[in-house]
């Protein structure tokens, strides 16, 4: 019988691929909402400012 | 921003036990395959993000149709939000393929007409932000936007199509395989669980993503809306 190849490189590689992906996404999402709110904030003060 | 909803909260919980339980089932639950060996296990996750990326690309096609219908920005925050993930989510499903394809087809890459339709769909979606980057009127933007994602959606079902209708050496998992398939496996039982169970955690994963970016897409709009009031 045939013996099963080694390619459990590829796999490992793989999964750190689709994980690391996975985070950095995420990352960006949390860096985006954290600005966004940072910003909304800034421009709240300057509106209520030239009220 | 408003209060993040508690469903939310659960969606987040549950997306975080399915990707542990997908990729439980991937590593340890699903059998060795017997000729790729352990690099046929990228299967699950390639199939899985494959499924939602093509799904998304969909969506976003219907919710450009619903931007040029109602004008309602909403859908224009929905469809940003798909196209986003979905192409996260492909560019995966393409890099796990070339992974697997090196030991399986001895190449990390081939102009096969179904790893080309790919290439061109993810390149299609990456030029839509780069058209949505380029104009500075919302207006304008969403319903640029929505014509681009309606004409780019054609790509999904093709991507989808084309193993069924041309000869390719890209295997089939549903259906009948082309003569020149390259690297196809019967699927036991338990790869088929673990396969099922990739796609739902995925989809899980999908619809959370999706929520939390049409909630920075929202917040995006107000602080554009309040910049253009406090500059006047």
């Amino acid at each position: 019988m045939d013996s099963i190849p080694n390619t459990d490189n590829y796999m490992i590689a793989g999964f750190i691929v689709s994980f690391v992906v996975m985070g950095v996404y995420l990352l960006s999402m949390y860096v985006r909402s954290r600005n966004l709110k940072r910003d909304l904030e800034t421009y709240e003060a300057l509106d209520t400012e030239k009220k | 921003m408003q209060q993040k909803p508690i469903f939310l909260t659960i969606l987040d919980v549950l997306s975080i036990i399915g990707l542990g339980v997908a990729t439980y089932f991937a590593l340890v639950y699903a059998p060795t395959e017997a000729v790729m060996g352990n690099v046929q296990r990228v299967f699950y996750f390639h199939v899985g993000t494959a499924w939602v990326a093509l799904v998304g690309f969909v969506l976003a096609a219907v919710s450009g149709i619903l931007y040029l219908v109602t004008k309602d920005m909403k859908w224009d925050r929905f469809e940003l939000a798909a196209v986003e993930v979905s192409t996260m989510f492909f560019f995966i499903t393409i890099v796990l393929g070339s992974i697997w394809a090196r030991p399986a087809w001895n190449t990390w890459w081939t102009w096969d007409p179904r790893l080309t339709t790919a290439a061109v769909t993810e390149l299609i979606y990456i030029a839509y932000f780069m058209l949505r980057a380029g104009i500075e009127d919302p207006e304008k933007r969403a319903r640029f936007g929505a014509v681009y994602t309606l004409l780019g959606g054609i790509s999904a079902p093709i991507t989808f199509m084309v193993i069924r209708l041309f000869r390719t050496i890209h295997p089939v998992v549903i259906g009948n395989a082309s003569a020149a398939a390259q690297g196809g496996f019967d699927m036991t039982p338990n790869m088929l669980t673990a396969m099922f169970i990739a796609l739902g955690a995925f989809t899980i994963i999908f619809i959370d993503l999706m929520w939390h970016r049409i909630r920075i897409g929202a917040l995006e709009e107000k602080v554009e809306h309040l910049k253009l009031k406090v500059s006047m």
